[in-house]
């Protein structure tokens, strides 16, 4: 019987035969922890091992509270640049490198037919460099710092196919958030989604990003994009090691299979207070907002700033305008090519690579009945540190479009 | 762990995220679980932490617990005194987190339809069982690994035994 990508990555592992549903205890390739690996450090060390079995397996990129907004926060970096040296972790990556998910792609870790595991829900973003990955909790990374291996319920997977034809303002996000929309956000609880058709396969790395990162709101263990010639290209100088592309078989058994005809859609919001509450533009239009967030693992890549630099080229901001690039390789492209000149003169604020005001740890904070219209992927009420603040998600264009008017605006009124 | 667990049922809703259960601004906060007890769900229903008791229990609709990877959002609502928690459905990491914190996730659909806010009932691990006032209700035993998790009280003192297992079988070959 044929299998899927999943069920091949689990089968390669465990050297024998595996299919959905099984569970087994394997050694991940790569594991990833950003600022939580202080609190890691400190269950690694209740577990009494002395030294991490794999350190070379181990990344570490601080990108949360980025730099230490409180001397708590600057408490658990130490703690973390203390413990990577004791050990000889040599995968670690201070505060001047940017957000997890964007570093670790860039550095050539998220490589086709690699098992990554990572203490932060994103982690499935690896997917789109036809990696399976999956977030894990803190107690589990420290486990597999100590023994090398984790147990896994192999998932049966889903098939998500995207046809038509992409109309130029119609962004990855807009899909993604469309999709979850009509999926909901236990759309695919348990279940690996793997996202295939025409759309897909022209689909930039970047965009490709968008979806797998955007697969864990949909409730996915991990979201996967068959490696093509994008993919190569892209890892040919990055990848860090070798590596064996899988895919899955014609005759593997999918648990369903949805299509999508995206030729359609309008550009897409998610309204407050979960990402499944799914809105067109157009019903959205008109409503008034406080702040501005373009970035975050979703949406900070370098065509996410090329976009919003489109649109505020020449304008000023109404509202008070936040521009994140997703690591500083990006901030650097993103300079290169004039976009910082185009934000700075717009009246926007850019801020240092980092997950900034996304998780409400810091920075851009609102306050009670302020509106943020956000690139990033979760509107859950207090997300950004306030209760009584509402958090609209959409793509880079849509924010843009409401930093100049202060509303929310269809993007393609400015393009 | 325990084998019968009695008590008082916390009903709540479909799609409780970790958000609402344990919000982002503590998550790098260095807290002790007591600690983090006393923000458990507090941005669902802000008077949960001061009022829950050691042995209540959670209901709650499909999804529990989606969203971010915090395991302090298993560990807050463990130490809050809170022993098991019952849903149509649970989000993946959250399951993980609530076995690998030693509390056990039960999914079960007819039974969260039929518990009410307030209802005192019974879970037996052993058999299966919910019993509430007028019904009972089965549901199927865990798969052994993560029985064994559950009966070490939690992922990390399981590696702990297994590690000890292995080293004491290495001294005896030696």
């Amino acid at each position: 019987m044929g299998k899927t990508f999943v069920e091949k990555i689990f089968t390669k592992k465990a050297k024998k035969d595996i299919y959905a549903g099984e569970i087994v205890s394997v050694e991940p390739d790569f594991i990833m922890s950003h600022d939580n690996a202080a609190a890691i450090s400190r269950t690694f060390k209740k577990i009494g091992v002395k030294n991490v079995k794999y350190p070379e397996k181990v990344v570490i990129i601080l990108d949360h509270e980025i730099p230490a907004p409180k001397e708590s926060s600057a408490i658990n970096h130490k703690e973390i640049r203390e413990f990577v040296k004791e050990q000889g972790i040599s995968n670690f990556f201070d505060i001047n490198n940017g957000i997890c998910h964007q570093v670790f792609t860039e550095q050539g870790f998220a490589l086709p037919g690699k098992l990554i595991v990572g203490s932060d829900s994103h982690t499935t973003t690896y997917g789109a460099l036809g990696a399976m990955s999956a977030g894990i909790g803190r107690s589990e990374v420290a486990s597999i710092w100590a023994t090398g291996e984790l147990w896994f319920q192999v998932p049966e997977t889903i098939k998500i196919i995207l046809n038509g034809k992409m109309s130029e303002y119609i962004t990855a996000k807009d899909i993604a958030l469309y999709i979850i929309g009509q999926i909901r956000s236990d759309g695919a609880d348990y279940k690996a989604v793997e996202f295939v058709g025409d759309i897909v396969s022209h689909m930039s790395i970047a965009e490709r990003m968008v979806l797998c990162n955007m697969a864990a709101e949909m409730g996915a263990k991990n979201g996967y994009v068959q490696p093509d010639h994008t993919t190569f290209d892209y890892i040919k100088k990055r990848a860090r090691t070798e590596y064996e592309t899988l895919y899955s078989d014609k005759d593997a058994k999918y648990y369903k299979t949805i299509e999508f005809d995206i030729s359609k859609i309008s550009p897409s919001i998610a309204k407050p207070h979960t990402v499944d509450n799914y809105a067109p533009i157009e019903e959205l239009e008109g409503k008034t907002i406080d702040q501005a967030l373009i970035g975050t693992c979703t949406n900070g890549r370098l065509i996410d700033l090329e976009m919003a630099a489109k649109i505020l080229k020449g304008r000023k901001v109404k509202i008070r305008t936040l521009i994140i690039p997703a690591s500083w390789n990006i901030y650097r492209e993103a300079i290169k090519k004039g976009f910082i000149e185009i934000f700075i003169d717009a009246g926007a604020l850019v801020l240092n690579p980092g997950c900034g005001p996304c998780l409400g740890a810091h920075m851009g904070v609102m306050a009670p009945g302020e509106k943020t219209f956000s690139t990033a992927n979760r509107n859950f009420k207090g997300r950004m540190g306030c209760r009584e603040a509402e958090i609209y998600l959409g793509s880079p264009l849509s924010v843009a479009a409401c930093a100049i008017t202060g509303e929310i605006t269809d993007p393609r009124r400015f393009l | 762990m325990k084998k019968i667990f009695s008590g008082r049922v916390w009903k709540y809703g479909d799609n409780v995220n970790t958000d609402v259960i344990f919000p982002g601004k503590y998550t790098y906060q260095k807290m002790e679980p007591e600690e983090m007890a006393k923000h458990a769900l507090e941005d669902l229903d802000p008077g949960f932490a001061s009022n829950v008791k050691e042995g209540d229990i959670i209901v709650a609709g499909k999804n529990f617990g989606m969203g971010s990877s915090r395991e302090q959002a298993a560990i807050a609502i463990k130490y809050s005194g809170i022993k098991v928690i019952i849903a149509k459905s649970f989000a993946r990491i959250y399951f993980r987190n609530a076995i690998n914190a030693g509390m056990p996730a039960i999914k079960s659909p007819e039974a969260v339809d039929a518990i009410e806010n307030g209802d005192e009932i019974t879970i037996d691990m052993k058999n299966g069982k919910i019993i509430t006032k007028n019904n009972e209700f089965t549901f199927p035993a865990y798969p052994k690994t993560v029985m064994e998790i559950l009966e070490s009280n939690g992922l990390i003192n399981f590696i702990k035994n297994k590690i000890k297992k292995q080293e004491d079988l290495c001294q005896k070959e030696q």
